[in-house]
């Protein structure tokens, strides 16, 4: 069963289109990520699910309540801005319980309810705190707390975590997760982070100037990008303009040729893009049969933890990057000006 | 060198800084409480022409000034005009300070300067066009209302009206509108929202404004000038007016009331709203 649903949203300010067309449809206590690039309307579609943004067209839908006119107080909706909007001159505890208190939830069972998401956030001991006497973290955490309080029927998440420092904001997103499928809450978390995105959602959104790019869980988005935007967007991609030279055949801009072998390829593709750890390398000749190769030189070599990124140069001046695991052993090292025969698996490259 | 402090710029809270500031400000303390403590001090004094040091001290000032008709009909007429002129100011420009704060529209800026404008305009020109508009009105409707109270009330209340909007406007400016947003999505309607979370926020800048409202008007001169009547009249024309005549120490006295009364409001508004956090 969906428990909302969007239908065809538009946002326009005068000319602008800033929010186009913009469908989808949640289930119930799925964890849904919105990512994009700054400016690409995330914010404004959230505002718009919440009621403090009238739409300009489409409709949503809570469960089998249309909502799209309903101003914010009606829709019952849980947000956590990005700057927490804690209000100072409330306690920690009177923070949390205003939810309740608008809901004429008695005095007994709102402590009750208080209590039990203060500890639940482990805040219980900072329940008589003013926000200003908080570390960020905290704050966050109230903000979530008061939030979720009230059992809303979508809880939304404007860059909650963006305040935090690198530590903390792993910490935290780990938390959320775990407190959102516990509660079951259905939850749309607005990021431009794609490793926060990943690693919470169930599905992510990716959103590119107003429009839904693609719709996917993070293996889909990672693994079958549908636009050239979002192979780009997310992770990191080898990506070569040019056009199909025969099935199978892609020719870049720049002259090197590609076999590849996914069957579903767009006859008018535009782009190939390989991400950088299908690629192998392999000093040497050509292997024999291996169609999906590519003659190259080593031009840098950066070592980086894990993985080392290997940056190589066809003769023709294309650049590929391949990220070689450093758990692989006897791989022997490569430096600048080797020669090397570039190699990927025929299903490995993606066209747009 | 590496490890030592390296030179930062002078801050205010700097060493070398200190002995100057600290400097300035008893020399801007003195120069503003001297002629008050000096006022209050002669209303005290024994002698009838002002002389240091005096003979001796006496309160028969505040009983001679309390027995003057103009005097009590003075200070009542300021109070009244005080108290009216900052209740019109509150319920006109607190409202016009929340549409103002909230954003752009067309004619905002017009509007702010508009209500600013009786800050900026020279008290004495204003007062004399009141006077002129009043006596149109007059003479159009055949109602008088030049040299009346309520005449009187109007001009203070365009007193006043600044200072209301000012403080207010600038309590909401620190304000996070997102902190209403909060509220109506959390089930708040919109009044509600208003008392539980926007109120408490801006009341210090309200309280402060009603306060500097009220002073403004208290102390009013200029725009009073013109629109004073037999049996209405502020206080401090009263006193100007008892000036052209004698120089006493029962205008001393006069003066250390009014003083008083200002006081008063400070501390008390202070100690209940906290007035720094206004500004
Ligand atoms: N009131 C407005 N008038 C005109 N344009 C606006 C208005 N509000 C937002 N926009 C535009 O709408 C677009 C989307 O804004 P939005 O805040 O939704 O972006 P976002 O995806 O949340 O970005 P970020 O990651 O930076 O927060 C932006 O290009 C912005 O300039
Ligand atoms: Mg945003």
């Amino acid at each position: 069963m969906s428990n909302i649903l969007i239908r065809d949203l538009i946002k326009r300010h005068g000319a602008l289109v800033t929010v186009d067309r913009v469908s989808l449809e949640i289930g119930q206590g799925e964890f849904i990520a919105f990512l994009g690039p700054s400016g690409c309307g995330k914010t404004t579609t959230l505002r718009m699910i919440a009621g403090l943004t009238p739409a300009s067209a489409g409709s949503i839908h809570f469960g089998t309540r249309e909502v799209t006119h309903l101003p914010p107080y009606l829709r019952d909706a849980g947000l956590v801005f990005q700057g927490y909007a804690l209000f100072p001159h409330m306690s920690v505890a009177e923070n949390v319980a205003f939810g309740l208190q608008m809901r004429k939830v008695d005095r007994e069972e709102a402590r009750r309810r208080v209590d039990e998401v203060l500890s639940l956030v482990k805040l219980a001991h900072l329940a008589g705190r003013l926000p200003k006497e908080l570390s960020g973290g905290q704050q966050q955490r109230v903000a979530l707390a008061r939030a979720i309080v009230y059992k809303p029927e979508v809880l939304l998440l404007d860059e909650p975590l963006s305040a935090l420092d690198a530590q903390l904001r792993t910490e935290v997103r780990t938390e959320l997760k775990r407190l959102q499928s516990a509660l079951g809450l259905t939850t749309i978390f607005v990021t431009h982070d794609q490793d926060e995105a990943l690693s919470v959602a169930d599905r992510i959104v990716v959103m590119s100037a107003g429009r839904v790019e693609q719709v996917g869980t993070p293996r889909e988005i990672y693994q079958r990008p549908a636009t050239r935007f979002v192979a780009e967007f997310i992770g990191r991609t080898n990506l070569f303009p040019g056009g199909l030279d025969g099935p199978g055949r892609f020719r870049s801009e720049s002259g090197e040729r590609f076999a590849f072998g996914n069957a579903d390829a767009p006859s008018n593709a535009s782009a190939l893009a390989i991400r950088p750890e299908h690629v192998s390398l392999q000093r040497g000749a050509p292997a024999p049969g291996g169609a999906c190769t590519l003659e190259a030189t080593v031009e840098d070599v950066i070592y980086r933890g894990a993985l080392t990124e290997v940056v190589v140069r066809t003769a023709s001046g294309a650049r590929l990057a391949a990220h070689l695991h450093n758990a692989d052993s006897g791989r022997d090292d490569l430096r600048p000006g080797d020669p090397v025969v570039a190699s990927w698996p025929a299903d490995a490259p993606m066209l747009f | 060198m590496a490890g030592t402090r390296s030179p930062s710029p002078r801050s205010l809270s700097d060493g070398s800084f200190r002995p100057v500031m600290v400097g300035g400000c008893v020399a801007a303390f003195v120069m503003v409480l001297s002629p008050l403590v000096a006022i209050v001090w002669i209303s005290f004094f024994e002698n009838k022409i002002i002389s240091f040091p005096p003979t001796g001290y006496t309160l028969d000032w505040y009983r001679a000034a309390a027995a003057m008709p103009q005097f009590r009909d003075g200070f009542v007429t300021s109070l009244k005009l005080g108290v009216v002129a900052t209740l019109v100011s509150l319920i006109a420009g607190v409202p016009a300070a929340l549409v103002l704060a909230r954003g752009r529209f067309p004619g905002r800026e017009a509007i702010q300067s508009l209500l600013l404008a009786p800050l900026i305009v020279p008290g004495i020109v204003a007062g004399a066009a009141l006077y002129m508009f009043l006596i149109e009105v007059e003479l159009a409707s055949g109602v008088q209302v030049a040299m009346t109270f309520w005449g009187l009330a109007l001009a203070h209340s365009l007193i006043a009206l600044p200072w209301t909007v000012r403080l207010v406007t600038a309590s909401l400016v620190g304000l996070d509108p997102q902190l209403k947003e909060a509220a109506l999505t959390m089930g708040a309607r919109p009044l509600t929202a208003f008392r539980l979370v926007t109120w408490p926020l801006i009341r210090p800048g309200v309280v402060a404004g009603a306060l500097f409202a009220f002073i403004a008007s208290f102390v009013d001169l200029e725009k009073s000038l013109f629109l004073v009547g037999p049996g209405v009249t502020t206080l401090p024309i009263v006193i100007v007016n008892y000036l052209e005549w004698s120089i006493d120490p029962t205008i001393a006295a006069v003066a250390t009331v009014q003083i008083a009364v200002i006081s008063a409001g400070l501390v008390l508004t202070d100690r209940y709203f906290k007035l720094a956090r206004a500004f």
